[in-house]
C-alpha cells in the first residue's frame, strides 16, 4: 500500500517558520522513488538541524549506497526547530522525510547517526513527532526498527531504552547486510514479528540489540555484568570495518542543498582511521586501522563530484589529512588541475610541522587563503606526553613562525583544558606559548600585523580510549583555569593584544561526559530532560544545565559519579561488551603509560604495538604510496 | 614580511552582458534570495558558463540582481544580469542554466544586454496574484471595494530597521478580484478567492502580505493561508500595466521565451 505525503498539510505551516527551505527537500542529488516499487525502506536521520545534518558524510554515503539498490528506498529526515515542532503538534503533522515528505513511521527502519551524544533529546522529539513509541519495548510489528549508528553508538547504553539496535563502525556494508535481513524476513511473511527480526539482526554479531542483554549491578552501583538473555545472541558485538575505500567511492553524487548549510563543499575522505594514538581521541581509537583512498580515486572523485555538484570548494577530509602517504602529490596535483578556476581546496590541517605549511601554500595557489590551524592540544611539554601528542615547543614555534613568514597573518592554535593529571601550570603554559609565538613572529617578519587565536575545548573522557578510566575535571576547575589563562595572556598588553582567546563553558561538557560514559540508568535523565523541553542540546542557546541537573536529581542519578569519578581496572564498563577491536589490556597499559608520561609511536612508521584491532577484526593497515600522479585535466 | 601575492594574471574582462528572467515555483518559492544566489552560482559552474569574476583576493562572479521576491512568495518574473568573459548564444545559455537548476527554479529567458542603463531602473511596479483558499470570492470583493475607497491604510511590519508603519493604499495601482475557476483551492467544496494587484516599488516595500494586512484592516477577511505569485515587474504604463523590462534588449524578438 502506498504511503501518502504529508506535504499538503506541511506546506501551509512553512510560511510561519524560520528558514522554511530546510524542510522542502529538492536538493540536487536527492533520489525520489516510488514507494510501491521497493521492498525495504530506510529513513535516515541526522538528529540535528538540517543546516548541520545535510553535509554529514555518513548519511550521504549510506543514502547513496542504499538507493543504488533498485528495491530499496532511502530518504532523509532531520531535527525540526521548535517553531515548526509546535505547529506540527498543533496541526497533527508527523515527523517527515525531506525527500518526499512521507511520514517517518511508515518506513521499515529509522537509522539515526549520532556524531555527538548531545543529539539524544532530538531523537526523542523525532520519535514522538513520528508517532513511534519512545521506548523500544512499547513498539509493535508496524513500527520502524530504530537503529543508532555513528561514533556515539560505541556506547549506546544511555539510549538503550529508546533504540531497537545499534550498529558499530563503518556503515557501508552493515546497511546492506541489515537490508538483506529485513528483505528476507518480510518476504517470509514477517515470521515471529519484531522479536524474530531483531534476533536475526543480533545474530550477525555486528548489530547490538540492547533488549537481548541484561545488566546486573553491584550494591555500590557499579556494573556487575552484562549478559545475553537469549540463545543465539553473542556475548560481544563487534564493529564493522570497510576495507578498500577505493571500492566504495562515495558520495559520488553529493547532496547539494538550496538552504545554507555549515559546509558548502565537496568533501572527499582521503583516508579513514588514525594511528597517531592521541589518547583523548575517540575517533582515532575506534576507526583503526588506517585505510587510505588512493591518489587516483581521490582525483577522480574530486573531478566528478565538482562536475556533478557545481561546488567551488573541495575538502580533503580525514582525522589527520597531512598524514596521507601521497598527500604532497594529491595537493600539488589538484592545485595544478584547478589553477585559475576559482575552485578552492582545503585541508583540515592540524599537524604541527613545516610540511603542513607547504601543503597549505600549494592549496592556496589561487590566491584564496584559508586560515591555518595547529593543534598542540596541550600547553606544556609534560601534558603533551600524557596525551601522546608529540610536538615540541621548538617545533610549534618554528612552524607558526614559518607560517607568518610565508604570508599568513592569522594562525589558530587549538588546545584542551581539563586533561588527566593537568595542573594550573600546564594551562598557564598556553599563555607563555602564545606570547612566544607572537614575539618570534614579530621578530621574524618585522611586522606587528600578525595574530594568533587560542581556542580551547573542554576535555571529555570517552569510551574505548585510554582515558575511559580517567576522572573528568570538574567544570569549576576548568572555568577557573581558563580565567587564570586569560589573565596570563593579557598580563603582557603588547603581546596580549595580538592574541584572540576563545573557550567554551564547562557545563555542556559535563553533560556530554555523563552521556558518553553513562549506562542504562542515564536513559531516565534523557527522557526527563526531553519531557521538560530539552531540545538541540548541542546549541548553547538551547542547552540548559539546570534542566539536566534537575532531571538527574529527580532520577537519582549522581552526575559526579558518572563523570569525575576515576574507574579502576577491575570495573566493568558499560560498553565492555561492545568490541571496537581495541584490547582492553592494551588500553589499560596505555592509560598507565599516559600517567607515567610515556609516548607511543604510530604503527604506520614503527612496528605494531598490539592495540589489538587488526587481529581482532581481521583487518590491516592499507597505505600507499602508489607512485601514481594526477594528470592535468583536459577540457572537453 | 612577504607581501601576499596578487592572483596571477587577474581576471578576464567582461565581453558580454546577459539579462535573465527566471521563476520561483511551487515548493521552491521557499528559497530565500541568498539561497537562490548560491544555487545560481553553482548552476553557472555546472553549466560551464564563462562567467567573469571581479578582481582581487576574493573574486566574485559578476551577477547583479534586479530585485528579490520575499521568501515564500512565488514568482514568474525575477530578473538578473550576468557578465561573461566569452560571448555565448543566449538561447543555449538559457537551456543550459535551466537544466543546471532544480525544477522549480526555472530560467525562462536570456537576452543579450543591448541597451544602456541597468535593470533596476526599469522596475517601477509589480503585478501580483494572491490565492486565498477558504475565502469566498464575494467576501474578497467587498474587502477590495473597501480598500480602494480608503485614502490611506496603515499597516505595521517588523523590518530590518525595526518596527515600521507605512501606507499600503498609496502603493496600490490596481486591485481586483479574478475569475476563481482559474485556480481552484485544490480541496473540493472549499472556495478560493483570487486577488490581482499592481503595486508600486516603494520604500519600505509593500509586499503581498502587507496588502493582505491592509485588506484585513478595512474589512472582515478571515486570516488563513495564502499563496502569492509575482506575475510581472517593470515600468508602469499610463494604463496601469507593466512593461516587459527586457523588451528593449530583445529587439522585439523573444529568445528562448515561453
Amino acid at each position: 500500500m502506498s504511503v501518502a505525503t504529508v506535504w499538503p498539510r506541511l506546506e501551509p505551516l512553512l510560511p510561519q517558520v524560520g528558514k522554511p527551505i530546510q524542510y522542502v527537500g529538492g536538493e540536487l542529488g536527492a533520489v525520489l522513488k516510488e514507494w510501491d516499487s521497493t521492498q525495504v525502506r530506510w529513513a535516515l536521520m541526522y538528529p540535528d538541524a538540517y543546516e548541520v545534518g545535510l553535509p554529514n558524510q555518513g548519511i550521504q554515503i549510506l543514502y547513496e549506497v542504499l538507493n543504488e539498490l533498485p528495491d530499496v528506498l532511502a530518504e532523509r529526515t532531520y531535527a525540526v526547530w521548535p517553531d515548526l515542532e509546535a505547529l506540527m503538534r498543533a496541526h497533527g503533522v508527523p515527523q517527515f522525510t525531506v525527500d518526499t515528505h512521507r511520514p517517518v513511521a511508515a518506513f521499515d527502519l529509522l537509522g539515526v547517526s549520532f556524531a555527538t551524544e548531545l543529539g539524544y533529546t532530538n531523537l526523542l522529539t523525532a520519535l514522538d513527532l513520528a508517532g513511534i513509541p519512545l521506548t523500544a519495548a512499547e513498539r509493535g510489528a508496524g513500527h520502524p526498527v530504530v537503529l543508532a549508528g555513528g561514533h556515539a553508538a560505541f556506547n549506546p547504553e544511555p539510549i538503550a531504552d529508546f533504540i531497537d539496535a545499534a550498529v558499530l563502525g563503518d556503515g557501508e556494508e552493515a546497511v546492506l547486510e541489515i537490508t538483506g535481513i529485513v528483505r528476507q524476513w518480510k518476504a517470509e511473511g514477517r515470521p515471529g514479528g519484531r522479536d524474530e527480526l531483531l534476533l536475526r539482526l543480533a545474530g550477525t554479531g555486528n548489530v547490538y540489540v540492547p533488549r537481548f542483554y541484561d545488566v546486573e549491578y553491584l550494591p555500590d552501583g557499579r556494573i556487575q555484568r552484562v549478559v545475553p538473555n537469549r540463545p543465539g545472541v553473542p556475548f560481544r558485538v563487534h564493529k564493522r570495518t570497510t576495507m578498500d575505500l577505493d571500492a566504495w567511492p562515495y558520495p559520488r553524487k553529493p547532496l547539494v542543498p538550496l538552504a545554507e548549510t555549515v559546509h558548502e563543499r565537496y568533501a572527499v575522505e582521503i583516508f579513514r582511521g588514525c594511528t597517531r594514538g592521541c589518547r583523548f581521541c575517540q575517533a582515532g581509537m575506534i576507526t583503526r586501522p588506517v585505510r587510505e583512498r588512493s591518489i587516483t580515486t581521490v582525483g577522480q572523485m574530486v573531478r566528478e563530484g565538482l562536475e556533478f555538484s557545481g561546488f567551488s570548494e573541495v575538502g580533503l577530509l580525514s582525522l589527520s589529512s597531512a598524514d596521507h602517504s601521497e598527500i604532497g602529490d594529491i595537493c600539488s596535483g589538484l592545485a595544478q588541475q584547478y589553477d585559475g578556476t576559482n575552485v578552492s581546496l582545503s585541508l583540515p590541517s592540524t599537524r604541527v610541522d613545516a610540511f603542513n605549511i607547504e601543503l597549505a601554500e600549494e592549496l592556496s595557489r589561487n590566491g584564496r587563503r584559508t586560515g591555518l590551524t595547529f593543534a598542540p592540544e596541550g600547553g606544556s611539554e609534560r601534558i603533551r606526553k600524557v596525551i601522546n601528542k608529540m610536538v615540541s615547543e621548538e617545533d610549534l614555534i618554528r612552524t607558526v613562525v614559518t607560517a607568518y613568514t610565508n604570508g599568513w597573518r592569522q594562525v589558530k592554535l587549538y588546545f584542551m583544558c581539563g586533561l588527566p593529571t593537568e595542573t594550573d601550570e600546564d594551562v598557564l603554559q598556553i599563555a607563555r606559548l602564545a606570547h612566544e609565538v607572537i614575539r618570534a613572529g614579530r621578530a621574524a617578519t618585522g611586522s606587528r600585523d600578525i595574530r594568533c587565536t587560542v581556542s580551547i575545548g573542554g576535555f571529555v573522557p570517552k569510551p574505548h580510549t585510554p582515558f575511559q578510566w580517567a576522572p573528568m575535571t570538574p567544570p569549576e576547575t576548568i572555568d577557573r583555569r581558563l580565567r587564570l589563562l586569560k589573565q596570563a595572556i593579557n598580563a603582557d598588553r603588547s603581546l596580549g593584544r595580538a592574541i584572540g582567546y576563545r573557550y567554551h563553558d564547562g557545563e555542556p561538557s559535563l553533560i556530554e561526559a555523563l552521556l558518553s560514559r553513562g549506562d542504562r540508568r542515564v536513559g531516565a535523565v534523557i527522557r526527563a530532560v526531553w519531557a521538560a523541553g530539552g531540545r538541540f542540546d548541542g546549541w548553547s542557546e538551547h542547552f540548559s544545565y539546570a534542566r539536566w541537573g534537575q532531571a538527574a536529581e529527580a532520577a537519582g542519578v549522581d552526575i559526579g559519579w558518572y563523570t569525575t569519578r576515576e574507574r579502576t581496572q577491575a570495573e566493568v564498563l558499560p560498553w565492555d561488551h561492545l568490541d571496537s577491536g581495541l584490547d582492553k589490556d592494551w588500553l589499560w597499559q596505555d592509560w598507565r603509560a599516559a600517567l607515567a608520561g610515556y609516548e607511543q609511536d604510530d604503527c604506520r612508521w614503527t612496528p605494531c604495538f598490539d592495540c589489538g584491532v587488526c587481529p581482532a577484526m581481521d583487518t590491516q593497515i592499507q597505505v600507499g604510496p602508489t607512485g601514481r600522479k594526477l594528470l592535468p585535466l583536459t577540457p572537453v | 614580511m612577504t607581501p601576499r601575492r596578487q592572483p596571477q594574471g587577474g581576471q578576464a574582462p567582461v565581453v558580454q552582458r546577459i539579462r535573465i528572467r527566471y521563476a520561483k515555483r511551487g515548493p521552491l518559492r521557499f528559497t530565500s534570495h541568498r539561497d537562490f544566489a548560491r544555487a545560481f552560482e553553482r548552476a553557472l559552474r555546472r553549466a560551464s558558463v564563462p562567467i567573469a569574476f571581479s578582481q582581487g583576493f576574493s573574486p566574485h562572479p559578476k551577477i547583479s540582481y534586479a530585485s528579490a521576491v520575499p521568501t515564500g512568495v512565488a514568482s514568474e518574473a525575477e530578473y538578473l544580469e550576468i557578465g561573461l568573459h566569452t560571448a555565448v548564444d543566449p538561447a543555449e545559455l538559457q537551456r543550459a542554466l535551466d537544466r543546471a537548476l532544480p525544477p522549480g527554479l526555472d530560467v525562462l529567458e536570456a537576452v543579450v544586454a543591448r541597451s544602456p542603463g541597468g535593470l533596476p531602473e526599469r522596475i517601477e511596479a509589480s503585478a501580483w496574484r494572491i490565492e486565498l483558499p477558504g475565502v469566498a470570492p464575494d467576501r474578497l470583493g467587498e474587502a477590495v471595494a473597501a480598500f480602494l475607497a480608503a485614502e490611506e491604510i496603515l499597516v505595521e511590519r517588523l523590518t530590518k530597521q525595526g518596527r515600521r508603519t507605512f501606507d499600503t493604499r498609496a502603493a496600490v495601482v490596481v486591485m481586483s478580484t479574478a475569475d476563481t475557476t482559474q485556480a481552484p483551492s485544490e480541496v473540493d467544496g472549499v472556495p478560493c478567492a483570487i486577488l490581482d494587484l499592481v503595486v508600486r516599488q516603494v520604500t519600505p516595500s509593500v509586499r503581498p502580505d502587507d496588502i493582505l494586512s491592509g485588506l484585513r484592516a478595512v474589512a472582515d477577511l478571515p486570516s488563513g493561508p495564502s499563496r502569492a505569485t509575482r506575475l510581472a515587474q517593470g515600468e508602469l504604463t499610463a494604463h496601469g500595466e507593466i512593461d516587459d523590462p527586457l523588451a528593449v534588449d530583445r529587439d522585439g524578438v523573444p529568445i528562448g521565451g515561453h
